[in-house]
């Protein structure tokens, strides 16, 4: 299959990243290697987008330090990018109000970058029976906009289920507008989960459940509890982030007790609403 | 940190090639001999030690694993990867020897060199005691001591009883199953610290050689200029996983099973 035909694909990352770890990398490492290895997709761009403040998690230190992390994390990634629109935002915004506005955004740069079909494409209107714009070399010459898919852990997919957490409209238009990436851990059943669900098994072709045959749970959670306790954090993290961690005292008792009394963001909208 | 037990940590391997998760051992080590952790499982005698250094020692060729790259190339990964560390570092003592060399041998010079070192450079006024040196392991590495063949057991008395080991837990591997059954083991329990490693990271070298085979991606589990050296020399292929294939591990040719 030459690589015209292949399908491009963007991988969107939204989370915490509080801090970002040697785990969230490999996420984007896996899920390039399983779609690429289909023969279908060539992944084009990963994208880090950190949660905003307003999100209200415990524990979530400042966006602008997660951000910074996150920017030093991906350095010398030659594909992966931290996207600050999200957490720029002065209201917590859904998930799938992030991933349309970068799938827009990337709808919009492929548009920008074929001027030439573009102009093509107006003068075919203008010339109803124009033979020029009709053939196929100019047909095939605008490529389609690369696919978004949402990357994610296993644990994402499960919280579909988790009530007020997620808008039901929200969940249909990224498992089925867009796509997902899923790693899953070993040991445990991706698909009885998506069988479970009417939403997600009906646009099973979108989800790409990604093995991860070896156990890593590097979890910020454990990174910040090292940090609290005094103890070494090295080679979880990148050495740039464990660094700037170490340099500006992030994570701390203190600052684990960030929102402790502050109820989530989406369950704050979503249970008020009703 | 003063009155305590200078420290020295070494670990003997593959290295083949060194990864995040074998450095990871040395920080482990470091905070539990440190006692940085209130909730350490293995309260005794941790918290006396302060340490000062940590060698990593790659196995010679000799060693006859399947799938071991020649020591040049384990030694240069090493080295870069441990460019960034302050205290650790890298000894190619074990590789140069001539013939496979048993641990204790390894430990029997790195604490004769270490025991040097100190009685040359020793001000009679600060009151350390000579640096002890013990062995970092794994959990797996446990469970070795009992493989027939593979270990003298006045050896093993040495490493341990002389010693003392420094094991880390890995994945669902219970270190003090192993030290139960062995009465070896069980008598010199006081002279082995166990380290929890509660996040669960089963990433090793076999699984990186394994992507490597299959052209998949093996970044951030090992630093980049270690990943930059092993696509520059090409390193890690099907024909490098076949190297000693038919070949018997050295320990067990050169010594013979005790009645």
């Amino acid at each position: 299959m030459s690589s015209q035909e292949k399908t491009k694909v963007v991988l969107l990352a939204c989370g915490s990243f509080n801090p970002i770890t040697n785990m969230h990398l490999r996420m984007f490492e896996l899920a390039r290697d399983h779609l690429e290895d289909t023969g279908r997709y060539r992944v084009v761009k990963g994208i880090i987008s950190p949660v905003g403040d307003s999100y209200k998690k415990k524990g979530l230190i400042e966006a602008s330090h997660r951000l910074e992390m996150a920017r030093l994390a991906t350095l010398n990634s030659d594909w992966i990018t931290v996207d600050d629109w999200e957490s720029q935002q002065l209201e917590w915004v859904e998930t799938a109000k992030v991933v349309r506005h970068h799938a827009e955004l990337i709808s919009s740069e492929n548009n920008n970058d074929d001027v030439d079909t573009v102009k093509c494409g107006k003068r075919r209107k203008l010339e109803q029976n124009t033979i020029i714009c009709q053939s196929s070399s100019y047909i095939n010459t605008k490529e389609d906009p690369p696919r978004l898919n949402l990357l994610c852990g296993a644990d994402v997919l499960e919280s579909f289920g988790v009530p007020n957490l997620w808008k039901p409209e929200d969940i249909e238009e990224i498992v089925g507008r867009y796509g997902v990436a899923c790693i899953t851990r070993c040991g445990s059943d991706p698909e009885k989960f998506i069988n479970q669900s009417d939403v997600l098994y009906k646009h099973r072709k979108n989800i790409h459940m990604v093995r991860e045959w070896v156990t890593n749970e590097i979890s910020a959670t454990h990174v910040r509890r090292a940090l609290r306790r005094g103890q070494s954090v090295r080679y979880l993290l990148p050495d740039p982030v464990a660094r700037y961690i170490q340099e500006h005292s992030l994570y701390s008792v203190e600052s684990e007790q960030k929102n402790d009394n502050a109820i989530l963001a989406p369950f704050q909208r979503y249970t008020s609403a009703n | 940190m003063a009155g305590r037990i200078p420290l020295v940590l070494l670990a003997c391997g593959s290295f083949n090639p060194i990864t995040h998760q074998h450095m990871r051992l040395f920080e482990l080590a470091r905070d539990h001999m440190h006692q940085t952790d209130m909730l350490s499982l293995s309260l005794h005698f941790a918290g006396l030690y302060r340490v000062v250094g940590g060698i990593v020692s790659p196995v010679g060729d000799n060693y006859g694993k399947q799938g071991l790259v020649v020591s040049k190339h384990r030694l240069a990964m090493a080295r870069l990867a441990l460019q960034s560390s302050d205290w650790v570092s890298v000894d190619d003592w074990e590789s140069q020897q001539a013939d496979w060399t048993e641990t204790v041998v390894t430990m029997r010079y790195h604490y004769d060199h270490i025991a040097a070192q100190y009685h040359n450079s020793k001000d009679p006024l600060t009151a350390s005691d000579v640096p002890q040196l013990k062995l970092l392991c794994g959990a797996d590495f446990m469970d070795t001591f009992k493989v027939p063949g593979l270990w003298r057991d006045d050896h093993v008395e040495e490493v341990v009883g002389r010693f003392g080991l420094v094991c880390v837990s890995r994945g669902s591997l219970q270190p003090d199953r192993a030290i139960h059954e062995s009465d070896l083991l069980s008598r010199h329990r006081q002279r082995i610290f166990l380290v929890r490693e509660w996040v669960h990271n089963e990433i090793s070298a076999t699984e990186v050689r394994r992507a490597l085979r299959r052209g998949q991606s093996i970044k951030y589990l090992l630093p980049d200029s270690v990943i930059d050296y092993i696509r520059e020399h090409n390193l890690y292929t099907q024909d490098s996983e076949m190297m000693n294939k038919e070949v018997k591990l050295r320990p067990l040719t050169m010594q013979t099973i005790q009645d």
